[in-house]
């Protein structure tokens, strides 16, 4: 299975990202530039965390405007599988891929700890290595991930199941029915603030997001065994 | 050549942690009668004339890049720029 990371101008956790796909998960996996005009050869597509554009504006606004974007929106369309982590998931609100915005924090302070996430959905593409309601731990690090969106987007998010994670416990940054991460409506693009891809090594701290990278993979192969 | 100003608010429903904040501050310097503080963001934006409706344009930047319609309301105001 082949990955691309997107890589934008003020992009910091792109080698976080690289390193867990090549080096732990044992997958291909390409940096892809901001301006690239065509994803059509790769089966994956992450956004990585960081500061896009410097945060100007909002968070991800710019991010959104960048040519890879309307691939990104392609590659969604095509049911490939999109994940958005921290400044992503910021992007992919912005673009419309996932409901909802992010917000200032509510204690307005960055908060970069580890935090217990409940597994709320097992049964996506990028959760089915876990078990049903298993508590993970995972690195935080943002400034404004405040999830947030009105009641009748809250409301159709819980009747699909498309609430994958939430904050275990305490609520670091306030946000709205303790949401950590979702899905779209379809279940293939996934938007969350923690970061799994820097708990894929017992080493420094903890593998407990390795599995949802391996989730995606196996998805992926079951599918295209099947096609086969 | 027109000026457009620009006025980006938080949306009522939305809570504004920074102006609570700001809120606090005036409180404590004896500024009782302050109820209630929004921030928000101006924008200044030159725009040539063109055959393009000056209107339609502003809605349009707002729209898509300048503010988040999830979150924020904006209004406008345009003058001759000088």
């Amino acid at each position: 299975m082949k990955f691309a990371v997107l890589v934008f101008p003020g992009s910091n956790c792109d080698l976080d990202m690289y390193h867990a796909i090549k080096d732990e998960l044992g997958e291909e996996v390409e940096y892809v530039w901001h301006d690239t005009k065509d994803l059509s050869t790769f089966d994956g597509i992450l956004i990585p965390g960081g500061f896009s554009y410097g945060d100007y504006l909002r968070c991800g606004a710019m991010a959104n405007q960048s040519n890879v974007m309307s691939e990104v929106k392609k590659a969604a369309d095509a049911g490939k599988p999109v994940i958005g982590i921290c400044n992503g998931f910021q992007i992919l609100t912005e673009a419309g891929l996932l409901p909802g915005a992010l917000l200032r924090n509510k204690n307005l302070k960055f908060i970069c700890r580890t935090v217990q996430l409940k597994v709320v959905n097992h049964n996506t593409l990028f959760t089915n290595q876990y078990k049903e309601d298993e508590v993970i731990t995972v690195p935080i690090a943002h400034g404004e991930g405040n999830y947030y969106c009105d009641d009748a987007t809250l409301k159709s998010l819980e009747d699909n199941n498309q609430i994958v994670f939430t904050y275990s416990g305490d609520n670091p940054n306030g946000s709205l029915a303790d949401i950590a991460g979702i899905t779209n409506e379809r279940g293939n693009v996934l938007g969350m603030m923690p970061h799994p891809e820097r708990a894929v090594d017992e080493l420094i701290g903890g593998a407990d997001g390795l599995a949802l990278f391996k989730s995606i993979v196996k998805q992926w192969r079951e599918s295209n065994v099947n096609e086969a | 050549m027109k000026k457009v100003k620009i006025y980006v608010t938080l949306r009522e429903s939305i809570l504004d942690p920074q102006g609570s904040a700001v809120q606090g501050s005036l409180h404590n310097m004896g500024y009782e009668e302050i109820s209630d503080v929004r921030i928000g963001k101006f924008l200044e934006v030159q725009i040539e004339e063109s055959a393009r409706d000056i209107d339609t344009i502003v809605k349009e930047i707002c729209d898509k890049l300048l503010t988040n319609t999830v979150i924020e309301d904006y209004r406008y105001e345009v003058e001759e720029a000088n």
